[in-house]
């Protein structure tokens, strides 16, 4: 198909139609959502782009294989109803895929539009279509006949919610233990409201719930109660608590006042509302903010920072931009917000004063090597390019561990030297007869749809476990 | 879910004991360990040690003293009130064994968490030799209890209005020089209590123990808030403590990240308390 310029009447759009949203200058002064989202005529104007693809590629794309030429087809038909209910087939929390999926690298990297000129807006309609749900009100689910078995999920973040979700559908009876107040894990306590609105999570939540799932906050499995009393009690049990330690550099100054894990840092701006004067979260509102980092925790943490009222946030990376494991679209958000990007820097030492608290790193100019067994060319220190960066609150956001609270108490769950729980990658099924894992417990740090993706695999192979049982 | 508080007493000038009825955390509790409780929707989370628990009632005890917003919040509250959250039991539970002889030294409210740690001990079938102490005589909390829980107790109090007139340490120090044998020497209390209280036993060939009062957020190792460095590594209390050898300690280091929000809780207490003074709250 030939490129043509420009927009011709009554033919499909070449290019894709933008997602609107607040201007830079504004959103980096509030915590408001920062995309607004598709009006009923964009989305028209994007879902008329799709070519309903015989042997559709974007499908492949997706982990949990929405049916992307389907629920397009339907939104071009106007019935926006019909598109939700044909996503929600095999995605339960849409309306968060939407917003923070990569997509980019995922079912849009895969659209044939997107070899001559750009892939169709998948997220965005996804998007579309769960907030105008949201909107007209959510259907009751529908369950089947309960099978009087019962199954535990430890861990309420994305991976829980959608194994509790399918499992509540066919009939099992699931209890979801979390360990914090709010259930949603890291789309509760990282992912910064203005880029996923803790409404949107909250009702997912809600709506897992009117599938009679009940919810635990509050209850940390390894100390109420271990994981062999949890397999008495249940018939399965499906771990899924995360990546939620966070690491640290071991470099001079770490511990000093000011420096954060992003975790923290996060925790107290998202899930505890620091922004918000209403809220007695305390966390300190630097004027010069140092993140050190390249993924989305970084930009999260980083334009965070921003709002919370900071003069200058610049983010120090070890890498070039090309290397950032961050969303695209993140990236490109932080720049325009005015966040500096500190290139192939590493950090040496943090320095503070007297009091104790922080007030700069030092860090180093690097450069690329060789590959290393990533696959990714290695930073190397380039000698005497040391230099300093005013700073107040330095944020660390390297990366995380799965937590190890899980194994106290938990004879014969094999575990790997990264700490995370060996599963099986097509059923989650784990050492331990009757317990199943997934997440970012046992992939270490990945994304959302991954992290539902092995929930849904898993549901299916304890549904199997169960009725073998 | 909420959690009903059944009984609150004001114990000592404000020091108050809380039973709250938190029948998972009961049921799962040992000596050692603590809990994280929010008052509300819009409140911190605020660690506090389990001071007693009752597994067959499903009731906790806790005992604060009024420092800052929260604990002033928490004041107000009576019997029959709810508290938002409370999630426990948090922290490594203290590591006891049949030792022998063990002391246990508790300052200020310190001596909260140093009363499960005597009955446990006790039980355990070691001497039990405790002191605690405090500023003057109204500030001592847990008297008749520790008398109760220990083989020997002994008083001090700064000001000398009841017992031994100085610091529990003097009375710690005076027992390790008796040459009395002690296998153990578990010391709570303010940061500053420890620091001193470690310096001193730590001539003598004893193993000695600090359970430490970092800042904390969720308790499970999950945000590295609670951060403290113990033989020049980074531990977190919540998860690696909050017990610790006490002679690897970074005490200054603990005492700088706990003073880190003073500025701002100094400004939430006056914000706290000109609200109240208007009647509505
Ligand atoms: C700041 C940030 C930004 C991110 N941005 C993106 C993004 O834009 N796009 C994307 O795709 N991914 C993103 N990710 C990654 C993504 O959020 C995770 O991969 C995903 O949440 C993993 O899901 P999970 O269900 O495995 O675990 P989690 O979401 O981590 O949930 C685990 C839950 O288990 C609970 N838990 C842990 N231990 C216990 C226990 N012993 N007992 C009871 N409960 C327990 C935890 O409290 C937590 O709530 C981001 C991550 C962070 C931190
Ligand atoms: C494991 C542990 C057990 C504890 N047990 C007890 C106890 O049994 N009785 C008791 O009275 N106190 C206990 N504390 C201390 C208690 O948590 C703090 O005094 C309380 O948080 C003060 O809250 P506030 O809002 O009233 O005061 P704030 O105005 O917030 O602060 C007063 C002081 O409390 C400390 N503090 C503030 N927030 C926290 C936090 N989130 N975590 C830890 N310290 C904080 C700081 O040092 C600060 O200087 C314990 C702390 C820990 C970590
Ligand atoms: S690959 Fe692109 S054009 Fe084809 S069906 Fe998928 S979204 Fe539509
Ligand atoms: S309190 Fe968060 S890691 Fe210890």
């Amino acid at each position: 198909m030939q490129e043509v310029q420009g927009e011709k009447p009554g033919k499909a759009k070449k290019e894709r139609t933008p997602m609107p949203e607040q201007p830079a200058e504004e959103r980096r002064k509030n915590f408001n959502e920062v995309t607004l989202g598709y009006t009923k005529e964009d989305a028209l104007a994007e879902a008329s782009r799709c070519l309903a693809c015989k042997d559709p590629k974007c499908v492949e794309g997706c982990p949990v294989n929405v049916d992307i030429p389907g629920f397009i087809q339907l939104i071009c038909e106007e019935n926006f109803e019909g598109a939700i209910e044909r996503i929600k087939a095999t995605n339960a929390l849409p309306a968060i895929c939407g917003r923070v999926c990569p997509q980019e690298t995922q079912c849009e990297a895969r659209c044939v539009l997107g070899k001559k000129s750009q892939p169709v807006a998948i997220g965005r309609l996804e998007r579309f279509c769960a907030d105008y749900e949201r909107e007209k009100g959510v259907k009751a689910p529908e369950v089947m006949p309960p099978t009087g078995k019962k199954v535990a999920v430890v861990g309420s973040g994305p991976a829980g919610l959608t194994a509790a979700a399918d499992l509540a559908k066919l009939g099992h009876k699931v209890t979801i233990f979390e360990s914090l107040h709010k259930a949603g894990g890291v789309l509760s306590y990282g992912i910064p409201e203005f880029r996923l609105p803790k409404e949107i999570v909250r009702q997912e939540v809600e709506y897992i719930e009117k599938l009679g799932v009940e919810v635990k906050p509050n209850y940390i499995i390894g100390r109420i109660k271990t994981l062999d009393e949890l397999c008495d009690d249940f018939d399965a049990v499906f771990l899924v608590t995360g990546a939620g330690l966070p690491n640290f550099m071991g470099i001079e100054g770490e511990n000093l006042n000011g420096v954060y894990s992003a975790n923290e840092f996060l925790t107290r701006v998202n899930l505890m509302k620091a922004y918000d004067p209403e809220y007695d979260t305390m966390v300190r509102h630097g004027k010069h903010v140092v993140v050190v980092g390249g993924g989305n925790v970084a930009m999260d943490a980083a334009r965070s920072a921003l709002r919370l009222g900071a003069d200058e946030v610049s983010i120090v990376y070890r890498r070039g931009e090309d290397e950032m494991p961050a969303r695209r679209e993140e990236i490109e958000h932080a720049k325009e917000e005015g966040i500096i990007f500190r290139l192939l820097t590493n950090p040496v030492r943090i320095l503070g004063d007297e009091k104790f608290n922080v007030t700069g790193v030092e860090c180093i100019k690097m450069e690329l090597g060789e590959p290393d067994k990533s696959g990714r060319r290695s930073p190397v220190p380039v000698e005497g390019t040391e230099f300093l960066v005013q700073a107040d609150v330095v944020i660390i956001a390297i990366g995380t561990s799965p937590n190890p609270i899980i194994f106290k108490g938990s004879e014969g769950l094999e575990q790997n030297r990264r700490g995370t729980v060996v599963a099986d990658e097509e059923t989650g099924a784990t050492s331990k007869c009757g317990v199943f894992a997934g997440g970012d417990a046992v992939t270490g740090a990945a994304t959302v749809i991954s992290a539902m993706g092995a929930g849904k695999k898993a549901a299916k192979a304890i549904d199997a476990f169960l009725k073998e049982k | 879910m909420a959690y009903r508080i059944l009984e609150k007493e004001e114990i000592a000038p404000s020091v108050h004991r809380m039973i709250i009825e938190a029948r998972d955390v009961a049921k799962a509790a040992k000596a050692g360990q603590f809990i994280i409780l929010r008052i509300d929707e819009r409140g911190e989370r605020v660690p506090l040690t389990i001071a007693d628990f009752e597994k067959e009632k499903g009731t906790v005890t806790v005992i604060y003293q009024e420092m800052g917003k929260t604990t002033k919040q928490l004041a107000k509250l009576s019997a029959g009130d709810y508290l938002e959250d409370f999630v426990g039991p948090l922290g490594t539970p203290a590591d006891i064994r049949k030792l022998g002889t063990v002391i246990l030294v508790g300052g200020g409210v310190g001596v909260a968490p140093i009363y499960p740690q005597a009955k446990a001990y006790t039980s355990a079938g070691n001497r039990v030799i405790s002191i605690i102490g405090a500023r003057n005589k109204d500030l001592l909390i847990l008297e008749d209890e520790m008398e109760k829980a220990s083989s020997e107790l002994y008083i001090a109090t700064d000001d000398g209005s009841k017992g031994h007139h100085g610091f529990v340490t003097d009375i710690m120090k005076k027992i390790l020089d008796s040459g009395e044998k002690v296998a153990r020497v578990v010391i709570i209390g303010p940061p500053i209590m420890m620091k001193v209280g470690a310096g001193v036993a730590s001539p003598y060939d004893v193993e000695i123990l600090v359970s430490l009062n970092s800042i904390m957020v969720d308790g499970t190792g999950m945000c590295g808030g609670c951060r403290v460095t113990v033989g020049g590594e980074t531990k977190f209390t919540c998860v690696d403590g909050p017990e610790f050898d006490a002679r690897k300690v970074d005490f200054v280091q603990l005492m700088n990240r706990l003073a880190m929000y003073r500025g701002e809780e100094t400004e939430a207490v006056e914000k706290y308390e000109a609200e109240c003074r208007c009647g509505l709250h």
